[in-house]
């Protein structure tokens, strides 16, 4: 069974199976897939139309099943891989480990945000941006300036004790957890996170930084933690929602599985803690 | 939606708006009709412009025909040195685009200048719209 652990937890060799079973997908061309799906979705989900990846109540069962499909790609490479996980409300500046050079490399210099450390930096030869919105063909990051502040725990705690899974117009206009997390609405988590790393990492192809796969699963734990919090509270709606993926219709682009599929993590993976 | 008034507020945020990160209740006075490039019974979400911004050029307008993209963006939309940016309008009447899609600004324009200001010098590729498998 896969156990997903707390990145700042991985020992040296953990990372150095992560890194290399990253670099395998992009060198095989597997990886561009994912980013190439991402900006899909992110570019026709609406909040006044059909939505389902992003400003949606599956935001959060669509990302685990999108995360899922990368860490059994990464696991076809090196079956001991798991998905890490960052808790950006804990490992929360830029002398975290996370952006060591032996792991993810750190953020980009100021003339043009290009990272220069790291397995992922551009000198290294081994990580091209393909799937691109610009002209840009290097990894870039400005850690922590268009948004000073990652999220604190407090702010999490505040969404994690939000008892309504998600509310009508299940759109970025709703109130409730899923929301709040997602971050359109309130204190503001996942998309602040988003930004607050820059580059790739805040526009469409955001899953061109490796990062993208440890900040949605920590996303996906703090999911579950929610559904501990409030065993009573489940995934909404649950029928005959236009636009919207109701909790029995499945999703695409797989179009075989639903939210009811995954709302049970412990099928896949379980958690460090 | 009762949103004119908040539309308008928007529209008249909007030059404060490059420096803008993030939605919130903005509590601007309504614009003047002459801030309306063409006055309308009922009053766009946003006006058209046409500026140099940091030496680039960015327009906004009404999306032109031919309709063979999602409209996304309500009908409007922005190029930078005549490439057109992925544009999209949320719920709450702010915006975003593809270059900066995870901090809403109030308007069109601060959209097209927070893209600029991402860019820093690079060229938009041209929008490759999404062909979601089935």
């Amino acid at each position: 069974m896969t156990v997903r652990k707390n990145q700042a937890t991985l020992t040296t060799d953990e990372k150095k199976r992560f890194v290399d079973a990253v670099l395998a997908l992009k060198h095989s061309g597997r990886y561009d897939d994912f980013v190439r799906t991402h900006n899909e979705f992110i570019m026709s989900d609406t909040d006044t139309g059909e939505r389902t990846g992003h400003r949606s109540p599956s935001f959060l069962p669509w990302h685990r099943r999108f995360l899922l499909d990368f860490e059994q790609a990464l696991q076809s490479v090196d079956s001991s891989v798991a998905l890490p996980y960052w808790d950006w409300s804990t490992d929360r500046t830029v002398r975290a480990s996370l952006w060591a050079p032996d792991f993810l490399g750190g953020t980009g210099r100021s003339t043009d945000g290009r990272v220069m450390d790291g397995p992922f930096a551009a000198a290294a030869g081994n990580w091209p941006m393909n799937v691109r919105v610009d002209g840009r063909t290097f990894l870039r990051r400005s850690l922590g300036t268009a948004v000073r502040e990652l999220p604190t725990r407090a702010e999490v705690e505040s969404v994690l004790s939000m008892s309504t899974y998600d509310m009508a117009p299940y759109n970025s206009a709703s109130d409730g957890f899923r929301n709040n997390l997602e971050g359109w609405r309130g204190v503001n988590l996942h998309n602040r996170v988003h930004v607050w790393v820059g580059g790739q990492m805040a526009t469409g192809v955001s899953p061109n930084d490796p990062v993208f796969w440890l900040h949605h699963a920590y996303v996906d734990k703090l999911w579950a933690e929610w559904q501990r919090r409030h065993p009573d509270a489940g995934y909404v709606p649950t029928g005959g929602t236009p636009d919207v993926v109701d909790l029995d219709e499945t999703m695409k682009p797989w179009n075989d599985v639903r939210p009811a599929d995954l709302l049970d993590h412990t099928k896949f993976y379980t958690f460090d803690s | 939606m009762p949103d004119i008034s908040r539309r308008r507020a928007l529209t008249a945020a909007a030059a404060l708006a490059a420096t803008a990160t993030a939605a919130g209740v903005i509590a601007a006075p309504a614009a003047s009709a002459a801030d309306h490039a063409h006055p309308m019974p009922m009053p766009e979400p946003h006006e058209n412009f046409d500026e140099v911004y940091k030496g680039r050029r960015i327009q906004g307008r009404p999306m032109g025909g031919g309709g063979h993209h999602h409209e996304h963006g309500g009908g409007f939309e922005v190029l930078i040195d005549g490439v057109q940016l992925h544009l999209m309008r949320n719920a709450d009447g702010t915006w975003i685009s593809v270059v900066s899609h995870y901090a809403p600004v109030a308007t069109p324009r601060a959209a097209a200048r927070a893209a600029v200001d991402e860019l820093q010098g690079a060229q938009l590729l041209p929008m490759q719209m999404p062909v979601p498998a089935n």
